[in-house]
């Protein structure tokens, strides 16, 4: 009787283990967030992610695997030929200057080949190619204030939402309240700052991490390519409720932006362009009939 | 680096010794052996608490929710009577683990310990060159320890990080004096380390014995004389650090503050500064033992042995100069984050070079899997793991998804847990023969070491699993998706911890009933000094120095 059910756990963990397996691959997965029993990144939501994805992916896991198992291989090769039994007069070689300088030299390779690709991506990362918009994120002990600095008055205070009030579906401890809205498609500029403490602004499936430190402003960019809903925790020790700053992105359509942008009493840029350009007719109107006067 | 029969006979005539009385012995002792044995008590005394700390996190990360620090909870209960901020209460745990495993745990043992025994008996000297400063270097720990312990069950605190960032350290993010405790902890340990690296560096240039060149130096004392001259150059930095905090956050400097012109990257620059030679402080030592194993047990000299020597030599030197690869989300400029990538990138190559050559030393060797070289070939394979996923986060890049992400937690778990932690167990293996006179039981050394291998992999690799699913690090409660991995994780952590006990009962036997043995027990593979001297040796050697052909 209590080994039946004890099996059952082995297999179902053995079944939730395959499933991880099969859920890890893009696919599958569920954007934005945690896949459970998942073994790989999650599934990417911009160009940023994607390209850190195929990075990890395709260079360096396969080297970082292909080298732990050259060495596991070697020392199982030396478990079994060169133990006591196997092997009883010991060779006493102790210089081969070609093997030396090929152990030496062959990671240098290996090391360029990674480096090229690895500058690449961060200066990918750092271009900020000609930015649409502007999210400014505010760390404070322990929730996260967004404005728009380019789009009017605009002020999220996004704390987290706690159990009790989870909806079906909404993760625990992601979940927030007063999520940061952006569109889709548009080269966003993200600012980060701090009101107290460090934090930091990290969004996984995004490939953004950004530390908020008061004193400073950080900049960094994100596109989003997907419509959905993109989660982080804060990601630098903040004190108590560390664990309870959640980063909620919801990522919309760009018309789905401004029909939000007015419910929030903001505007977009062309609008505040434009309103600014008739109020400085306005102005130079009357100034312009005194001087004929 | 081989001894002289010459060297054994004299011993002989000293083996009558005339040991102090107790207190005497204990307390003032100017010994090395005696202080290299105190220790290593302390380093495993103090690892009992890490690792009940270790415990402790692994069963609130178990399940979803809070079930040791929240309130009502056992730990609450019993450091605040359940009135403690949980997410306070875990931080303090997180901090305590991780400066008691760094400054009370690996480096007492692998230094002070391993370090204060074997330097004089390897290179022939009677005695280290300042035996009083040695006792010192040893008792600052003690209430170094005692402070940090302290600070835990003062007022809030300190649940900084072992990093102790500010503004979370400052008087905004911790009030209370907790914080001031654990500087003033870090001031006695930093100074008991910057002692006895005098002390090391000393002894190794003035006190080897004739013949004994710097190119003929056991890869131990290699290893030594690297980390010694690491922490004389690194641990004034962070004293610097941790004063200047110290003095913003009481007597109204401003270093750190930016609201009076002060900045908290100033603080991460000079603490990683000192925080990544500091790593290398930990992991250098761990290699000059495991070349010790693996050359005794191969039953042959190290392959490549000047190789070896400068390799260490260029660890620790670049090793200073890659401390922003712990800053990439910072807000470091580009250029600065290509530099620090590549820097990063280089280190590979002289570990690479080591790992290749213990490989290289073995190959052709006739080797017995006795307990210490099974941890040694458990510490090749294992720090690979670590070396290769530290490649990965070397790039700025890739780092800012795995930044502060429990895939950090499992590389350097893998390095230091699974590196240093095992070679102190094959340093252990390997020399308590030596330094008790009594030899473990081998069936019992290779039970602890199957179960711990098998225990903190499957504790660590799932958590490489976790951080590329974008875990953070020093949360108590985590989203449910990861609920699969963390208990995984922490079934693998009591494996170790049940592990560990059947270890320390082990090494109680050993004391008091192990199989007496002769000086030199492991037969011709081991040929450095040590050997030639009876086990235990006498209480003063080498008071003529061996001659070293």
């Amino acid at each position: 009787m209590k080994k039946a059910p004890r099996f059952r756990s082995v297999l179902s963990s053995l079944a939730a283990f395959l499933t991880a397996l099969l859920v890890s691959s893009p696919a599958f997965a569920v954007l934005g967030q945690p896949v459970p029993g998942a073994i790989g990144l999650q599934a990417p939501g911009s160009p940023m992610k994607i390209r850190q994805d195929a990075f990890f992916n395709n260079l360096l896991l396969p080297i970082a695997a292909g080298i732990c198992l050259l060495v596991f291989v070697l020392l199982l090769i030396i478990i079994v030929r060169f133990n006591a039994k196997a092997n009883p007069v010991p060779s006493k070689t102790t210089h081969n200057t070609p093997l030396e300088v090929a152990w030496t030299l062959i990671p240098v390779l290996i090391l360029t080949i990674m480096a090229v690709p690895s500058i690449k991506l961060l200066f990918y990362l750092n271009s900020t190619p000609d930015p649409q918009m502007t999210l400014e994120a505010t760390g404070s002990q322990w929730f996260w204030t967004y404005t728009y600095p380019q789009n009017g008055d605009i002020k999220l205070i996004s704390t987290i939402v706690r159990g009790k009030d989870l909806k079906p579906g909404e993760p625990r401890l992601l979940t927030a309240r007063n999520p940061a809205v952006l569109p889709i498609d548009t080269n966003i500029r993200i600012l980060t700052a701090a009101t107290d403490v460090i934090h930091s602004w990290s969004v996984p499936s995004l490939g953004v991490k950004l530390d908020a430190i008061p004193g400073r402003i950080n900049s960094t960019w994100v596109r989003i390519d997907k419509v959905g809903t993109y989660y982080g925790q804060c990601s630098q020790l903040c004190g108590q409720g560390h664990a309870y700053m959640p980063i909620e992105v919801k990522a919309v359509t760009k018309a789905d932006f401004v029909k939000w942008l007015h419910q929030e009493g903001g505007k977009t840029v062309g609008e505040i362009a434009a309103e600014k350009t008739a109020a400085d007719a306005k102005a130079a109107a009357p100034a312009a009939k005194e001087h004929k006067k | 680096m081989s001894g002289t029969a010459h060297a054994v006979a004299h011993n002989d005539d000293h083996a009558h010794d005339h040991k102090p009385g107790f207190f005497a012995r204990w307390f003032c002792s100017t010994n090395h052996k005696d202080i290299g044995t105190l220790y290593l008590f302390f380093a495993c005394f103090a690892g009992i608490i890490g690792g009940a700390m270790s415990m402790l996190m692994r069963a609130e990360l178990q399940k979803p929710g809070l079930q040791i620090v929240g309130r009502g909870d056992f730990l609450n209960n019993l450091m605040h009577g359940g009135t403690a901020d949980p997410g306070q209460l875990w931080n303090v745990l997180v901090t305590a683990h991780g400066l008691t495993m760094v400054f009370f745990v690996v480096m007492p043992a692998l230094i002070g310990g391993f370090g204060n025994w074997f330097i004089p008996l390897m290179i022939g000297a009677p005695d280290m060159a300042f035996p009083r400063m040695n006792n010192l270097s040893f008792w600052l720990l003690v209430p170094a320890f005692l402070l940090l312990m302290g600070s835990a069950f003062v007022g809030m605190g300190a649940g900084t990080g072992w990093t102790l960032y500010p503004p979370l350290s400052s008087s905004l993010g911790h009030p209370g004096p907790s914080v001031d405790m654990v500087i003033f902890a870090l001031h006695l340990a930093g100074a008991s380390s910057i002692l006895g690296a005098a002390n090391f560096i000393t002894t190794i240039f003035n006190m080897r014995a004739p013949g004994m060149t710097l190119h003929k130096m056991p890869l131990f004392i290699w290893s030594m004389l690297v980390t010694a001259f690491l922490l004389v150059l690194a641990v004034p930095v962070l004293a610097g650090a941790i004063t200047m905090l110290l003095t913003d956050r009481n007597f109204g400097t401003a270093f750190f503050k930016p609201e009076a012109g002060g900045d908290p990257l100033l603080f991460q620059h000079l603490f990683w500064f000192f925080g990544h030679p500091e790593v290398y402080i930990m992991i250098l030592p761990a290699f000059g033992i495991i070349s010790q194993i693996v050359s005794t047990f191969s039953k042959k000299p190290i392959f490549g042995y000047l190789g070896m020597a400068y390799a260490m030599v260029s660890i620790g030197f670049v090793g200073f100069v890659v401390w922003a690869h712990h800053m990439y989300t910072t807000g470091l400029g580009v250029d600065v984050r290509t530099y620090f990538t590549i820097a990063t990138l280089v280190i590979a190559v002289p570990t690479g070079v080591k790992v290749f050559s213990w490989i290289a030393t073995m190959w052709g060797g006739s080797i017995e899997f006795k307990t210490p070289m099974l941890w040694a070939v458990g510490f090749i394979f294992l720090f690979t793991v670590g070396g290769v996923s530290g490649v990965m986060l070397a790039n700025a890049g890739e780092d800012i998804v795995l930044h502060d992400t429990y895939f950090v937690i499992a590389h350097f778990h893998y390095v230091l847990s699974l590196g240093a932690v095992f070679a102190i167990f094959a340093g252990w293996y390997y020399w308590i023969g030596k330094m008790s006179g009594r030899q473990y039981p081998e069936w019992a050394g290779k039970v602890h070491f199957w179960t711990t291998f098998i225990g903190v992999n499957i504790t660590f690799f799932p958590m490489h699993f976790l951080g590329l699913q974008g875990m953070p690090r020093r949360i108590p409660d985590y989203p449910t998706a990861f609920a699969h991995w963390n208990e995984v994780a922490s079934y693998g952590a009591y494996i170790v911890g049940a592990s560990t006990v059947f270890f320390i009962f082990m090494a109680v036997y050993t004391l008091v009933a192990g199989e007496k043995v002769g000086g030199n027990y492991w037969g011709e593979g081991a040929n450095t000094l040590e050997w030639t001297v009876s086990s235990p040796p006498p209480f003063h050697q080498f008071t003529t120095q061996p001659i070293v052909k």
